[in-house]
C-alpha cells in the first residue's frame, strides 16, 4: 500500500482533522479578508454606475455570490452525507452538519438582498417567481435538514435522517440554476455562463467573482469553526479529547 | 470613481436604502455568525475542562 493513501485517510478521523482545522481556519480567515476588502473596494469605488439600474445594481456584488454560495453548500453538504451514508465514516456527518447553519444563511442573504433589490427595480419585495420560490425551498430545506438533526438524540442517527433528507433536496439546486430558462420569469437570466461571455461590464464581472471568493473562504472558515466544535461535542468522551492541551489546562 | 461627496456615497444615487439595506445585513450575519461558532467552541470546551476537573476528583487525585 502507497503512503498516499494512508495519509489521506488519516484525516478522516475526527482526531486528526481537529487540530488540521484549527491550523487551517486563520489562512481562510485571511484570504476571506483579502478577497472581501479588495471586492468591496471594485463594488463601491471601481464598478462604473449601471446605464439602467443606477447606483441600485451593486447590490449584485452580495447578491450572486450569496446565491452561488448557498447553493455550492447545498453540494457539498449532500456530498458529505452521501459519503456518511455509504462508507460509515465519522467525520462525513461533522462536516454536513457544520455546514447547514451556514448554508442557510447564504440562502437567507440571498434572498433577503433579492427582496432589497427587487423593490426599487421590479416595484415589489417578493414575488412567487420560479427563481425566487426555488431558492426559498433551498431555505427551507436547510432549515428542515437542521431541524431534524436536532431532533435526533443519536447523532449517527440523526447523521442517517439528515443525509436522506440532504440527497432527496439535491434536485432542487439544478431547478434553481435553471428555473430562469424553464420558466418565463420576472428574475433576469444567468449574468455569468460557461457558454457564452458574460453579458456585463469587465470590472463588475471581476468585483462579483472576488466577492465570490471571498464568500467562498468565508464560508470555509466559519464551517471550520463550527465542525470543530462538533468534534468536540460528539467526541466528548473519548482518551484523545481528554488529552488534548486546551481540554488539560 | 462615481462619488463627490461622502453623501452623494452613502445616498447611492437614491437606492441608499436598498443598497445598504443589503450590505449592512449582510455584514451583521458574517460578524454575528463566527461569533455563534466561537461560543459554541469556547462553551464545550469549558465542560470539557469541568469534566476532566470532576474525574481528578472523583479519582482523588485533584
Amino acid at each position: 500500500m502507497s503512503n498516499r493513501l494512508i495519509n489521506w485517510f488519516k484525516f478522516a478521523s475526527p482526531q486528526s482533522f481537529y487540530p488540521l482545522a484549527g491550523r487551517m481556519i486563520p489562512w481562510f480567515w485571511a484570504l476571506a479578508a483579502v478577497f472581501g476588502i479588495a471586492g468591496l473596494w471594485i463594488s463601491f469605488f471601481v464598478a462604473p454606475t449601471d446605464a439602467v439600474q443606477g447606483e441600485g445594481y451593486r447590490i449584485i456584488f452580495i447578491h450572486v455570490p450569496s446565491s452561488w454560495m448557498s447553493m455550492f453548500i447545498y453540494l457539498v453538504m449532500a456530498a458529505w452525507a452521501a459519503l456518511g451514508l455509504a462508507l460509515n465514516t465519522r467525520l462525513s456527518g461533522m462536516m454536513a452538519q457544520a455546514l447547514a447553519p451556514t448554508g442557510a444563511l447564504m440562502a437567507f442573504i440571498s434572498l433577503w438582498t433579492g427582496a432589497f433589490w427587487g423593490k426599487p427595480m421590479w416595484g415589489t419585495w417578493w414575488v412567487w417567481d420560479a427563481r425566487l420560490t426555488s431558492e426559498l425551498i433551498l431555505f427551507f430545506l436547510y432549515i428542515g435538514f437542521i431541524a431534524l438533526q436536532a431532533a435526533i438524540d443519536d447523532p449517527r442517527r440523526a447523521d442517517k435522517a439528515g443525509a436522506i433528507l440532504a440527497l432527496v433536496g439535491v434536485v432542487n439546486v439544478p431547478i434553481i440554476y435553471f428555473s430562469v430558462k424553464w420558466w418565463n420569469t420576472l428574475h433576469q437570466g444567468a449574468s455569468v455562463s460557461i457558454a457564452k461571455s458574460p453579458s456585463m461590464a469587465q470590472t463588475m464581472l471581476w468585483g462579483m467573482l472576488i466577492m465570490a471568493l471571498a464568500f467562498w473562504m468565508y464560508s470555509i472558515a466559519v464551517a471550520l469553526m463550527r465542525v470543530r466544535a462538533i468534534i468536540l461535542e460528539r467526541e466528548t468522551h473519548t482518551e484523545w479529547v481528554k488529552e488534548l492541551s486546551e481540554v488539560k489546562q | 470613481m462615481s462619488w463627490n461627496s461622502p453623501a452623494e456615497f452613502f445616498a447611492m444615487g437614491g437606492y441608499g436604502l436598498y443598497v445598504w439595506g443589503s450590505f449592512i445585513v449582510c455584514g451583521a450575519i458574517m460578524v454575528m455568525e463566527p461569533m455563534l461558532a466561537k461560543k459554541r467552541q469556547k462553551d464545550i470546551l469549558r465542560a470539557l475542562r469541568r469534566e476532566r476537573i470532576a474525574d481528578e476528583i472523583e479519582k482523588g487525585t485533584l
